[in-house]
């Protein structure tokens, strides 16, 4: 799958705790497909990661362990990633400032599929978004067109 | 002058205790494997090589050169054909297969070799010695092998931290199914890991096999050994494997010279008192 293209930040990020942060990113890239990110990118991307490159990976706090885990998945140039649960227990200011990252990627004609709880933050960032109940979708439309309420009428049926 | 004598003999010793301990050490630390055939295949590696020289009419040290490849090939094919299958959550079916795989290397090398003891023969540099102080004597071969020890802990631990196969062994067992999702092929990277610890096994069987006599029915006490060091030196740390088997061999050589018969009891209590004091030996690595 890795690949093909398609990579994953898994849910609970997941990082390897006895590699440093460079060293998780090195995995990351060491499935060897041709592309344009390397781990000078990634730093780029998230300089705060670049202060604590030799640290262990899960010395970090969340939301600098969510960021090593999007670069780990970058390293290894996918076409399409999957995020899973970006925000999950970060605080959200950490959320916002990952997220606002987000759109660069995708300008560099990256596809991102990200599963979020956080509605505002997912209709923020997404052009299109699924609503999925007991595996079949609820509910989909561009992300413009959708509200708040008819998300929760989908899900809840109020 | 006789202690020390005594004491630098048994940390000499030491060193073949730790090549025992270090591959089981790896294998155990990269996928949480307990190979209970670990002291048969050493064993069969002082076997393997003893068919070398007695075929091939070279010396013990040179015949290193077909013994480690050919014990590696044997690790990886054995991995990859058998062990894989049997690792999942239950640590119990990988103990129970190579204790089986114990009993069928064991009996294997019955048939083929019989139950004679046999030595590898190196020549004048088993018997060569020279003074290092006062009184202090000290054989080459020990020292060869003990040198030989150090280096090659010394380049586990560089395989380790500093090359990209270490870096998949440590990512592979931080996370097998995260390593995986990055592209590494976990059953490739536990063969491998086989491979390597039947090399260190394989050095580890020559040394031992030129300095005493072996048998097809030894290597379960090489195990125990082997055991002894890691857990003295602290899972997860190849130094404190080789501070383990050092300890190992310092108590036996003290033991033996007290009365002979206690070679082995001094050793096993050593380990008791570490285990009793420090249960998670001497230079545990943190982390699960």
């Amino acid at each position: 799958m890795v690949r093909r293209g398609v990579a994953l930040v898994p849910e609970g990020r997941r990082l390897f705790p006895s590699l440093t942060v460079e060293e998780n990113l090195k995995i990351g890239g060491q499935c060897g497909r041709p592309g344009p990110w390397s781990i000078a990118r990634v730093y780029e991307l998230f300089p705060m990661l670049a202060e604590h490159r030799h640290l262990p990976a899960t010395s970090l706090s969340g939301g600098q362990q969510q960021m090593a885990a999007i670069g780990r998945a970058l390293m290894s140039n996918p076409h399409l990633l999957l995020c899973d649960e970006i925000s999950l227990g970060l605080a959200p200011i950490v959320v916002r400032d990952i997220y606002a990252r987000l759109p660069a990627l995708v300008a560099d004609g990256l596809s991102l599929i990200i599963v979020e709880q956080d509605i505002a933050q997912a209709l923020k960032a997404a052009t299109r978004v699924y609503c999925l109940q007991e595996g079949r979708i609820a509910l989909s439309g561009a992300a413009g067109e959708l509200t708040r309420e008819r998300i929760s009428a989908a899900y809840f049926g109020v | 002058m006789q202690w020390a004598n005594i004491i630098l003999q048994g940390v000499l010793i030491g060193g073949l205790y730790a090549m025992f301990a270090a591959g089981l050490s790896l294998i155990f630390g990269v996928m949480r494997l307990v190979n209970i055939a670990h002291g048969d295949l050493i064993v069969l590696a002082a076997y393997v090589a003893l068919t070398v020289t007695e075929r091939l009419g070279i010396g013990p040290l040179a015949s290193l050169i077909l013994v480690v490849p050919t014990m590696a090939l044997i690790g990886y094919a054995l991995q990859r054909g058998l062990l894989n299958r049997t690792l999942g959550d239950d640590l119990l079916p990988p103990l129970l297969v190579t204790f089986g795989l114990s009993i069928i290397i064991q009996n294997g090398l019955l048939e083929l070799f019989t139950a004679d003891s046999r030595k590898l023969q190196a020549g004048a540099i088993e018997v060569q010695t020279f003074q290092v102080a006062e009184g202090i004597w000290v054989g080459l071969l020990p020292l060869i092998q003990f040198g030989v020890a150090v280096a090659v802990i010394a380049g586990l631990q560089v395989l380790f931290y500093r090359t990209a196969l270490g870096r998949a062994f440590r990512a592979t067992s931080d996370d097998p199914p995260v390593a995986q999702l990055m592209g590494l092929d976990t059953r490739h990277i536990f063969a491998m890991a086989m491979a390597l610890s039947l090399a260190v096994v394989a050095i580890a069987g020559v040394f031992f096999a030129v300095r005493a006599n072996f048998d097809p029915a030894i290597g379960p006490a090489r195990l125990i050994f082997g055991f002894e060091a890691v857990i003295i030196g602290g899972l997860g740390s190849m130094w404190g494997t080789l501070a383990g088997g050092v300890i190992l061999g310092v108590s036996q050589a003290i033991g033996a010279q007290i009365d002979p018969g206690w070679q082995l009891l001094a050793g096993h209590i050593a380990f008791l008192v570490i285990l009793a004091v420090r249960p998670q030996g001497l230079f545990p690595k943190v982390s699960g």
